[in-house]
């Protein structure tokens, strides 16, 4: 399938490979994190052809629309999610993969993201977690951080960010988690997990930018925002046993609910059955 | 066995900083888009990790196991 080239990556028959190299910053996260999903559908062996990725707008929404080889819907901001309930419900046995950003998915689709969660549709949620709108010159997004300078707070944020996961989680989500792209590998398993789970699972996966964000909170390169991920991050096991004191400004990673409620679509069609009867 | 596309490589160097073994170094010579790509110099103490391969951004390194 490959053998283009003497050197080769893997998995590039799941890549576009005529786009490559990728149009992301240099040391961007989205790379990884593109890299990361496709390792985990190899894992998985998911034939691509089953999987419909709904992405919006966003430097984020470009993982898998251009470069991901399946069926892809590039939607308008902030409605991917809308969309991938349309998807879901006429083709339920697809895998509907919803791959976007902070700001899309957490900022202008906020309430398509907490409806959705609610109503517990089947989709795989991939939120990519830059803490920026990131395409458009690094503009303050609701995952800012309290304080962090940006194009549109140029004397510090005012407003307290989102803690997406736990809201997500609390509209009633069947599997949530967070990780970084630097926990590579149970990121890579978290991401089975949700692609795998019935009902609406959600990874919030925080990122690094370094052009858009680093370069005014001071963090210039994508291995300096690796090296604080790394440093400031706990695992939700160890988390539960501490106080919020000793928690303070770290991040938790790692599955924040798993639970069993029955799937939105399963429910609609056992209810047009009986209807039909 | 570390397989590098250097013409894919943009050069952040988060392969270089994170190997747990510290096998690649940085390269003296441009690449094809004016980056610095690494050079695997300590092939022989890799143990195979894979973690150069899924953090690179850019789908240059491949790590064969043989």
């Amino acid at each position: 399938m490959m053998a283009k080239k003497k050197k080769a990556y893997r998995l590039k028959h799941y890549l576009r490979e005529e786009l490559l190299p990728t149009t992301f910053c240099q040391g961007c996260g989205c790379g990884t994190v593109l890299n990361t999903y496709a390792q985990a559908i190899e894992e998985l062996q998911i034939n691509p052809k089953d999987i419909v990725s709904v992405t919006g707008i966003g430097c984020s929404s470009w993982i898998p629309s251009p470069y991901f080889k399946a069926d892809t819907l590039h939607t308008t901001h902030g409605r991917a999610i809308a969309f991938a309930t349309g998807v879901k419900i006429m083709k339920p046995e697809a895998n509907v993969v919803v791959i976007a950003g902070d700001g899309d998915l957490a900022g202008i689709g906020g309430n398509h993201l907490i409806h959705a969660a609610r109503r517990n549709v089947g989709l795989a949620v991939f939120l990519i977690n830059n803490m920026i709108y990131g395409m458009t010159g690094g503009q303050v997004s609701p995952m800012t951080p309290l304080g962090d300078k940006t194009t549109t707070t140029p004397y510090g944020n005012p407003e307290y960010p989102f803690n997406i996961a736990e809201f997500v989680a609390a509209a009633g989500a069947n599997y949530v988690a967070r990780w970084t792209t630097y926990h590579v590998f149970p990121l890579m398993e978290s991401i089975q997990k949700a692609m795998t789970k019935d009902g609406f699972s959600f990874v919030e996966i925080l990122t690094q930018c370094p052009v858009s964000y680093g370069r005014r909170v001071g963090m210039r390169t994508g291995e300096e925002f690796l090296k604080y991920f790394k440093e400031n991050t706990i695992n939700s096991l160890k988390a539960k046993d501490m106080t919020p004191e000793e928690i303070g400004d770290k991040i938790i990673v790692g599955k924040i609910v798993e639970r069993n409620r029955k799937e939105f679509t399963t429910i609609l069609r056992e209810m047009n059955e009986e209807r039909r009867k | 066995m570390i397989e590098i596309d250097e013409d894919l490589c943009k050069g952040c160097k988060i392969c270089t900083d994170f190997c747990p073994k510290e096998v690649f170094e940085t390269s003296d010579k441009i690449n094809k888009k004016g980056y610095y790509p690494p050079i695997p110099v300590r092939e022989d103490e890799c143990i195979g990790c894979r973690f150069c391969e899924l953090l690179c951004p850019e789908f240059a390194i491949a790590v064969v196991n043989e």
